[in-house]
């Protein structure tokens, strides 16, 4: 193993030492504040490290893992989201009277995971990273389930989510194994040769391992039909959790996918790319109209990460026709501004509940506007984001999207797009609305009475000023996604 | 440069004003002051001495633009920064400023809770129409046309009356999901044209000849052209507009009837027309129907109204009609009579809007059938009301004569049937303005109704907007100058 390798694991080893040291320090000393600090300076270490070390690009460092600007982009989104989620979650569980630091110790494996995802082309590596981060958020979804009195019912959220989850790994590791049984590889990169070499393009087993995979994938993006347990997960986890579930488990998973995808010419199957389009369409449309439903803010926000994930998809269907750049810059704009705007979604949430009382029905937020003004104006600017309005990141992603699409000549499913964006407003400014109305009188709790940590304050902030940056003045972050796009 | 000042200084005010909340209602709507007469100044500047600022004035002969400043935004795409404006322009930029003027005068004793909120929306959404009106890159353009709807959705979710949520939603909904086909055409023409030319850009230039015609052409244009009708607004397409204008406060529905409705019809003689000649031409016949089914239909609706201020706004739609009859008849008089009718339509129904709303903030009902005699109880205010309705009739020596006069004529040239039942819209204008001065300032008071006259303020608006239609009545000319350059820029042919 030469220097090159060890310096560009550089980051993996950190987060790895990180979750070692958390979990020996939990161990001699219960102390939530202490382990939450070193947790965050672990994963800000990890994440600012490549500033530090010049990392070496591109590099196959051992079987499994790929070094290339794409996976340390998304990598460092990856590390960036764990930080966040480790900030909000010490306001949240401070109030919890049982043992806290075992938390941390899963948010730092799940984000290893996530982040061997992130540099995967190996179906080895794919699985390890898939299942580091689904077995570790298990654990996190039910972490309060024994807690004196615990907001929602994390334990029947985990139990969702672990059999789904379990039956999604069960699916990709049957179509990665009719894969290897066909082409004897595993490499993403000798996938299109083996096949050719073969000459199994057309075999049905080889679409039909596509399907297993493209399906569990799917569950992970809860892509509608496999979405059913995406509302009761969001809904029952502990808010940190589910911005963490949101945010990083979708983007590594979508990185990972898309690489896939592109490298190894999965778009010459027709079924396939029937069945992609099928489910985006299915998802835009059905995400938008069960979100129009919910009075709860987080089923609500699940079902509109179901309807993003939909118009996520229209890049990668695109991706079969025009160029593999552009397909990763959409892809990689898209994500990043959506990452962000869920966070300081969920920053808000977070912010204004705690471990025994979440504030998560729309009418919870009724008047806000007037008793936290600064509070409302995050929550305001993240759901006009999430609708696609100018001088926001959301819209440039949107943007984005309808260029891939107009390249792409998917008509089908930009209209579908535009019917699911008014769909998506309607319930996006009814949050709004309520946001902007007089406090209601029978309103017992004010939600803004405890104080919000500085962190939080931080997160709020930052994330905030991320959205209008990018919405405003994107060149900068397109030059970053142009060169790692290069690639492709 | 100076057209960035313009937006500049609102922007800086609107965000002033919402700073210094905290200091009482007083401070804020002093620096919102001051951010328009400062911008009110600069368009003064451009408009009568041009020279002390460096620029070049319009004349007739050329065609340059007044101002053009150009810098890069996201080089990616071809998209920059293109802001240009020339005397049309000019025009709807003066309107907007002065307009702003107005609904800030109308705000002033009005609007008590989270003044500042108030005054940084209203100085964002004018910002928002100024961009609207001065962008030339197609990506920039929507993205102020965007722009000006949110402040102004939140000027009617937070200030409006009893339905506003409906109505806030129905406008926002409206006017975004017309957007996005907007930008979906936009996005066809642009990547039709980078396979036809090997240029990705935005620019309004590069895209003017793109050559576009056929079914494709035809398609793209309605993008663009339901997005413009939708804001015009016209039939039927055009329900969101009694709503909003109903629900939102009286500063509110001046912006919307005097400022924002002028953004659909310069949309369609700025872009959707010269960027689709051919698809246009076919879709002319079509298009100058709606118009008439506005004028009539509208003025058929209002009628039936009980409501002041929604029958304030079918009118609206009715004159707007007019527009759009004048727009694709496509010629030099009928051009220069939609542009006429903008500017005399945001005078008299800003004005229009102002009384009702002045109305309803001191009996609280926009209901006509509990009104009645209120010319013993406000004077002033009546005969305010007479001046704007009979302007809005199309009384001749007022701005909304020549206007309506011009379009028929130009119309006449193109279609004798459609400019016949046009004309009738003249005939119904009369029957339903003269029911709201009948019903509530003639007659009986029923229900003993008291109140103050108008204010100084109001009265001091009122008298700006009376001066500025008799100045579009008597001397029209000098508006027509400044639109004749652009006109011909465009192709229209002048005698």
């Amino acid at each position: 193993m030469s220097t090159d390798v060890l310096i560009d694991l550089l980051q993996i080893i950190m987060l790895t030492l990180t979750s070692v040291v958390v979990m020996l320090v939990a161990g001699f000393k219960r102390e939530h504040g202490l382990v939450n600090v070193l947790t965050t300076s672990g994963l800000a270490a990890s994440l600012l490290i490549f500033v530090f070390v010049d990392p070496v690009l591109p590099l196959q460092a051992t079987e499994l893992l790929y070094f290339d600007e794409y996976s340390l982009f998304f990598s460092a989104l990856i590390i960036l989201g764990a930080l966040t989620v480790s900030i909000l979650a010490y306001p949240y569980f401070e109030s919890h009277n049982s043992h806290n630091e075992e938390f941390y110790i899963l948010l730092m494996t799940a984000t290893l995971g996530a982040v061997v995802l992130a540099c995967s082309t190996h179906f080895v590596s794919f699985f390890i990273g898939m299942e580091m981060l689904g077995v570790s958020l298990y654990a996190m979804i039910a972490y309060p389930v024994h807690a004196d009195k615990s907001a929602k019912f994390p334990l029947e959220a985990a139990l969702k989510y672990l059999i789904m989850s379990g039956l999604t790994s069960g699916l990709i590791l049957f179509g990665v194994a009719l894969i290897y049984a066909l082409t004897g590889t595993m490499f993403f990169n000798d996938l299109a040769p083996a096949i050719e070499a073969q000459d199994v393009a057309s075999s049905p087993i080889i679409i039909a391992a596509w399907l297993m995979i493209i399906s569990g994938v799917a569950f992970k993006l809860s892509l509608v039909p496999f979405h059913i347990w995406t509302p009761d997960v969001y809904e029952g986890a502990p808010v940190p959790v589910t911005a963490y579930l949101a945010t990083v488990s979708k983007a590594a998973m979508l990185a990972v996918t898309l690489r896939l995808l592109l490298i190894s010419d999965a778009f010459q199957y027709d079924a396939l790319m029937l069945v992609l389009t099928v489910m985006a369409a299915a998802s835009m449309l059905l995400g938008n109209l069960l979100a129009l439903l919910q009075a709860n803010v987080k089923r609500l926000l699940a079902y509109s990460s179901i309807a993003h994930l939909g118009y996520l998809m229209i890049v990668i269907i695109a991706a079969a026709s025009v160029p593999g750049m552009l397909s990763v810059e959409s892809m990689g704009f898209y994500i990043t501004a959506y990452f962000i705007m869920s966070l300081a979604g969920f920053a808000v949430i977070s912010s204004l509940s705690n471990s025994g009382k979440e504030l998560d029905m729309i009418s919870d937020y009724q008047g806000l506007f007037w008793r936290n003004p600064w509070l409302a104006a995050v929550m305001i600017t993240v759901l006009f984001s999430l609708a696609g309005i100018p001088l926001t990141a959301g819209f440039i992603g949107k943007f984005y999207i309808f260029t891939s699409g107009v390249e792409g000549s998917l008509w089908f499913l930009l209209t579908m797009l535009i019917i699911g964006s008014t769909i998506g407003l309607y319930y996006y400014l009814r949050i709004i609305y309520a946001i902007l109305q007089q406090p209601g009188k029978t309103s017992k709790q004010d939600p803004a009475t405890h104080a919000i940590p500085f962190g939080t304050h931080a997160v709020l902030a930052s994330m905030t000023a991320i959205i209008i940056y990018l919405g405003v003045y994107p060149m900068p972050m397109i030059n970053i996604l142009q060169s790692l796009a290069a690639a492709f | 440069m100076i057209l960035i000042w313009l937006m500049l200084i609102l922007f800086a005010g609107g965000i002033g004003a919402w700073l210094s909340e905290s200091r009482g209602i007083g401070v804020p709507r002093v620096i919102a002051l001051v951010a328009i007469l400062l911008d009110l100044a600069l368009v003064i500047f451009m408009l009568l001495a041009p020279e002390s600022i460096g620029l070049t004035p319009v004349t007739s002969e050329q065609d340059e633009w007044l101002v053009l400043f150009q810098a890069d935004w996201i080089p990616r795409f071809g998209i920059s920064f293109i802001f240009g404006a020339d005397g049309f322009s000019l025009l709807l930029i003066a309107l907007t400023v002065f307009l702003g003027l107005i609904s800030l005068g109308s705000a002033w004793h009005e609007i008590k809770e989270r003044s500042g909120f108030f005054y940084f929306n209203l100085l964002w959404t004018l910002a928002g129409v100024i961009g609207v009106f001065t962008a030339l890159d197609l990506f920039l353009f929507f993205f102020f046309w965007e722009v000006m709807l949110i402040p102004m959705y939140f000027i009617i979710a937070i200030w409006g009356h009893e339905n506003k949520e409906y109505a806030a939603m129905k406008f926002f909904i409206f006017t975004q999901v017309s957007g996005l086909l907007m930008l979906l055409s936009i996005l066809v023409l642009v990547f039709l044209n980078y396979q036809a030319t090997e240029v990705l850009s935005f620019s309004y230039f590069d895209l003017l000849g793109n050559g576009l015609t056929g079914e494709v052409g035809m398609l793209v244009m309605l993008g663009f052209f339901i997005a413009f009708a939708t804001k015009l607004p016209a039939v039927p397409i055009h329900n969101w507009l009694p709503d909003a204008h109903s629900q939102a406060p009286t500063a509110g529905s001046v912006i919307l009837a005097g400022i924002l409705l002028k953004t659909g019809a310069y949309g369609l003689i700025r872009f959707t027309v010269p960027l689709f000649p051919d698809a246009s031409m076919a879709f002319a016949p079509i298009a100058m129907t709606l118009g008439v089914v506005s004028i009539l239909y509208a003025a058929k609706v209002a009628f039936a109204q009980s409501d002041l201020k929604r029958l304030i706004a079918y009118t609206s739609v009715s004159h707007m009609g007019f527009v759009l009859l004048g727009v694709y008849a496509w010629n030099a008089q009928a051009l220069q009579g939609a542009v006429m009718t903008m500017l005399a339509h945001g005078f008299s129904a800003a004005a229009l809007f102002m009384l009702a709303g002045g109305l309803q903030h001191r009996i609280h009902t926009r209901d006509m059938d509990k009104m009645g005699g209120f010319w013993g109880v406000a004077p002033k205010m009546s005969f305010m009301a007479l001046f704007f309705t009979v302007a809005a009739v199309g009384m001749p020596g007022l701005g909304n004569f020549v206007g309506e006069f011009l379009v028929l004529l130009g119309s006449f040239q193109v279609s004798i049937t459609t400019t016949a039942f046009a004309a009738l819209g003249l005939v119904v204008a009369a029957v339903y303005s003269l029911i709201v001065i009948q019903k509530v300032f003639h007659g009986e008071n029923k229900n003993n109704y008291e109140f103050d006259d108008l204010t100084f303020i109001e009265m001091a608006c009122f008298a700006l907007m009376m001066i500025g239609l008799l100045w579009m009545g008597l001397y029209p000319q000098s508006m027509l100058d400044m639109a004749e350059p652009t006109l011909r820029s465009l192709g229209v042919a002048f005698p």
